[in-house]
């Protein structure tokens, strides 16, 4: 059915840290997302960007096989240095990595930790369950040097509270000590400012791109808010309907944007003026629900451009790292 | 390919098969009480020592017991009872709890509202056996005393129902926007609070019921409910364990029948709250 | 630190104050019985005289607000005064049958959380497979049994039919085998049931907690699904479980009272149909005081184990 639509093989100068080829989830007989494939380079930061509903967060789900019941994914997940694929691992090999080789932040700090334990038994958690420190009191010493280093201030005592106690700024910075507290070679971000204060939003991303630079980790950065892309990746994909419909740096595809959903995108979000809040508020109509795009190009029926031809999946234009999945986009730029 | 999509939050909701079952088994105990009253196979109360402890046959299909009375006449007449009892049972609870809830969210006195949640905690250390037996002592065990006991005794789970889900109407806009327009205080209360609440109300009425059914039938085993001669599916049980060896049979029919009353009363409330409330079904 | 004390203290106070209002409550209902007990104790043929000698000596001639006070004092001397039938003491015989009735109550609740924290949780981790829908279903069946029914049914089994156990009675403890072979019966009618109960709030309790974001926050800390479960799972868990183990306590409490009637086991229950029966007012009110009291202290230690449990409820 989907024939070559993007390259499969993507080739970097340096080996890739992951390397995503041909991914798709299914809920039954849904397909949530289809065809993705992309590679990020050590110590690289790359934003994932689209609507909500573009399959991004389900994404980033599959690649730390934390999908629902229900819900599974095909394809080929690489991480370097594992011998397997991560698509089809048991929970037991993912139990291995998540946390030690890979980890994520959540969008929701409020709920993301346990109510009943204490932030420090949290963050000491993951260096004991991977045995990066050997007895409880080296865990816990840990575990304020983490909280020290997402400068939350009085590591020692936020390290002895429970969540109910500190802000949703606070909360999300315990979330990120968590992620970073073994260094891992990936990390995962799903929206992590959006819940947060604007005031606190800088500073949040100011934290995660220094806690990255820190330990050489590669970054996904999942949103939905152009500014934050500008502000912290080098390297942008864009999202939309389960599938990648446009990748480059940061740069070309922001000044360039080849695919009109990019461009409605960047239209839309005006990064002159408003620098915290893009809003996707002038491409006509609206994401439809998951599963029920349109074949062909599943943007096609709220493009301007559409042409009969958009029935087909578009094939990709372009290398890996800067290209575009549009019939139409050449002439229209 | 065009793929097809289900959106489960849109599509009409089927009645559940919780419902479905429940339903036909409090049908089924109705209809047992809507027929004692045109016709049973004999009068229930009569005595006939000639028939003592006759096995179930044409003439008497599910026997007789002790006294000679016909089980099948005893068992319709006894859905009647546990009917009778559990309905004004619940109809005390719900008319006494739920006003007292909705008062207690509504009351600008605080003095008052904690008043009326304390007396509530305080009423469920007095469950409805004790109470029950505590009116037995004074008053003489009967019907009555029995559906009194088990009414006040769930009046607390009505009371705290109803102040919880008005305390989540309160919150809401358009009560704000009533108040602001400078409606009363019990005008909210009848136009907009008990019209919310009423759906999670009937539900816990239908869960307290069954809970009734259990207390009336403990009750009238341990001779604190129902009196003699009128037929009650505790009493059957409590008159017939002195043949639980000879004639198993006389307990299972009585015993079947509780089960069936409070499962249909558990499953029909259960029904009910995911027909009414669909985010809870989908945590169930 | 201080706040949690300040919120103890609270809670006590209330169950001081809930106290000290059940028992105005126990006496004042008490004292509608109608007939005077020096009538009733001397019969229809006694001389005005010896019936206003036995009323001083049962102290009933006095006015009810000191007789309460009289009554009140002693309960928390454990002196519930002395009857007017037996005209013996009632503290010792209370005594005597509570530790029945504890033992009763005792080995119901761990039948039932035996019962119901694996069970429960089990059928929540399946939940839409078979396994969970038999859970479920056996639990709603075992719901729908009144215990003493359940009673009987384990008696025409168990006793009658297979001759493992007796089929009633009661020994104290201090013949181990003779007195786990009577308790077994009576503490499984109860357990079984309020076990099939608890299920079901186990395990709604743990289908709640499965959806909670800290959870896919352990997972993602590389925590197996089993650490998951029993490290941050449990304990929130249990905060809503806790809630109705207090009701479900005291339900047991009353509920020994219809299986001590089945099972003829002399403990509180039997003491007090019995007492109501002879129209014992000093024991049924000693009795009623004592189970609601003990229903109280239930709701109080729920509220402590909740601050326990729950840190957001302690306060900052």
């Amino acid at each position: 059915m989907s024939t070559e639509t993007q390259p499969t093989s993507v080739e970097h100068t340096v080996k890739p840290v992951l390397a995503v080829e041909k991914l798709s989830v299914h809920a039954g007989d849904l397909t949530l997302v289809e065809d993705v494939s992309f590679a990020i380079g050590a110590g690289e930061r790359v934003g994932l960007i689209g609507e909500s509903g573009s399959g991004k967060s389900l994404t980033a789900t599959s690649l730390m096989g934390l999908l629902p019941d229900g819900v599974h994914s095909e394809g080929s997940i690489r991480l370097d240095g594992v011998e397997h694929d991560l698509v089809g691992a048991t929970q037991k090999q993912f139990s291995g990595l998540r946390g030690r080789r890979m980890a994520m932040v959540f969008q929701e700090p409020m709920t993301a930790l346990n109510p009943t334990m204490r932030v420090g038994d949290q963050v000491a958690e993951v260096m004991l369950i991977h045995k990066t420190e050997r007895s409880r009191a080296d865990a816990r010493t840990a575990a304020i040097r983490s909280l020290e280093r997402v400068r939350l201030p009085d590591p020692e005592k936020i390290a002895r509270a429970y969540p109910h106690q500190l802000s949703g700024g606070q909360r999300q910075r315990v979330v990120l000590a968590i992620a970073l507290a073994n260094g891992p070679e990936l990390l995962l971000c799903d929206e992590p400012t959006t819940a947060l204060d604007v005031t606190v939003q800088a500073h949040m991303l100011d934290l995660i791109s220094t806690g990255i630079r820190e330990r050489g980790s590669a970054l996904l950065f999942i949103t939905h808010d152009l500014a934050v892309v500008a502000t912290i990746c080098e390297r942008v994909l864009v999202m939309y309907g389960g599938r990648i419909v446009e990748s480059g740096t940061v740069r070309e595809v922001f000044t360039n944007p080849r695919h009109p959903y990019t461009q409605g995108l960047i239209a839309a979000s005006d990064l002159e003026t408003d620098h915290a809040g893009g809003r996707l508020v002038t491409i006509p109509g609206s994401v439809p629900p998951a599963g029920s795009f349109p074949s062909g190009c599943v943007f096609r029926t709220r493009c301007d451009l559409a042409t009969d031809q958009c029935a087909e999946s578009p094939l990709w234009t372009g290398e890996p790292e800067r290209g575009f999945a549009c019939w139409n986009s050449g002439e229209h730029t | 390919m065009e793929p097809t999509r289900q959106d489960q939050r849109t599509r009409r909701r089927p009645l559940g098969p919780t419902f479905v079952v429940g339903a036909a088994l409090v049908g089924l105990v109705v209809l047992f009480a809507l027929i004692s009253f045109v016709w049973t196979p004999y009068d229930p109360t009569r005595v006939d020592p000639t028939v003592r402890l006759v096995g179930p046959g044409a003439e008497h299909w599910l026997g007789t017991d002790k006294f000679g009375r016909d089980v099948f006449s005893q068992l319709l007449v006894g859905a009647r009872t546990t009917l009778f009892v559990g309905f004004i049972a619940v109809g005390v609870a719900a008319v006494i709890g739920t006003p007292l809830g909705i008062l207690a969210a509504m009351t600008r006195w605080r003095v008052l509202s904690e008043l009326v949640m304390r007396g509530n905690d305080l009423l469920l250390a007095f469950p409805a056996l004790l109470l029950a037996i505590m009116f037995g002592a004074v008053f003489g065990a009967s019907t009555l005393t029995a559906m009194i006991a088990i009414g006040i005794a769930t009046v607390p789970s009505f009371a705290r129902l109803a102040r919880s889900g008005t305390l989540q109407v309160m919150a809401t806009e358009y009560i704000t926007a009533a108040r602001v327009a400078g409606r009363s205080t019990l005008a909210i209360a009848w136009r907009h609070v008990l019209p919310n609440i009423g759906a999670v109300v009937i539900v816990q009425a239908s869960v307290s019921f069954a809970i009734a059914v259990l207390a009336e039938a403990a009750l009238s085993y341990l001779g604190f409910g129902t009196v003699p001669p009128t037929p009650s599916w505790g009493r059957m049980l409590q008159e017939s364990q002195q043949f639980i060896f000879d004639k198993p049979l006389l307990l299972l029919w009585p015993a079947l029948a509780i089960a069936v009353a409070v499962l249909g009363f558990n499953l029909l409330g259960d029904g009910l709250r995911d027909l009414l409330d669909p985010r809870l079904e989908e945590r169930r | 630190m201080s706040n949690s004390i300040r919120q103890l203290a609270r809670r006590a106070l209330i169950l001081i104050a809930s106290a000290a209002a059940a028992s105005v409550l126990v006496f004042g209902f008490m004292s509608v019985l109608p007939g005077d007990p020096a009538e009733i104790a001397l019969g229809v043929n006694a001389t005005p005289d010896a019936v206003a000698s036995l009323r001083a000596e049962f102290g009933t001639d006095r006015p009810l607000y000191v007789q309460y006070f009289d009554w009140a004092d002693g309960l928390l001397r454990w002196d519930f005064g002395k009857s007017y039938v037996s005209e013996t003491a009632v503290g010792p015989q209370i005594a005597d049958r509570l530790a029945v009735t504890a033992w009763l109550v005792g080995a119901a609740i761990l039948v039932a959380l035996l019962i119901a924290i694996p069970l429960g949780t089990l059928s929540a981790l399946r939940h839409r497979r078979f396994t969970g829908l038999v859970v479920s279903g056996l639990s709603q069946l075992g719901i729908a049994v009144p215990a003493f029914v359940m009673g009987i049914a384990l008696i025409f089994v168990f006793a009658i039919k297979l001759g493992l156990v007796p089929s009633g009675g009661w020994t104290p403890p201090t013949e181990p085998g003779k007195f786990l072979s009577q308790l077994v019966l009576p503490a499984l009618s109860l357990g079984l049931i309020q076990g099939a109960m608890l299920t079901r709030y186990v395990r709604s309790a743990i289908l709640e907690v499965l959806r909670e974001d800290y959870m896919r926050t352990a997972r993602a800390k590389g925590a197996s699904s089993m650490r998951t479960l029993f490290r941050h799972g449990l304990r929130n868990a249990s905060i809503p479980v806790v809630t109705v183990l207090g009701l479900h306590m005291t339900t047991l409490l009353i509920g020994s009272v219809v299986i001590e009637r089945v099972f003829v086991i002399p403990g509180l229950g039997s003491l007090l149909l019995d007492a109501v029966a002879n129209r014992d007012l000093l024991v049924v009110q000693g009795v009623v005081m004592l189970l609601v009291i003990a229903a109280l202290t239930i709701n109080f230690v729920v509220d402590v184990l909740y601050v326990v449990l729950d840190p957001r409820l302690r306060g900052s």
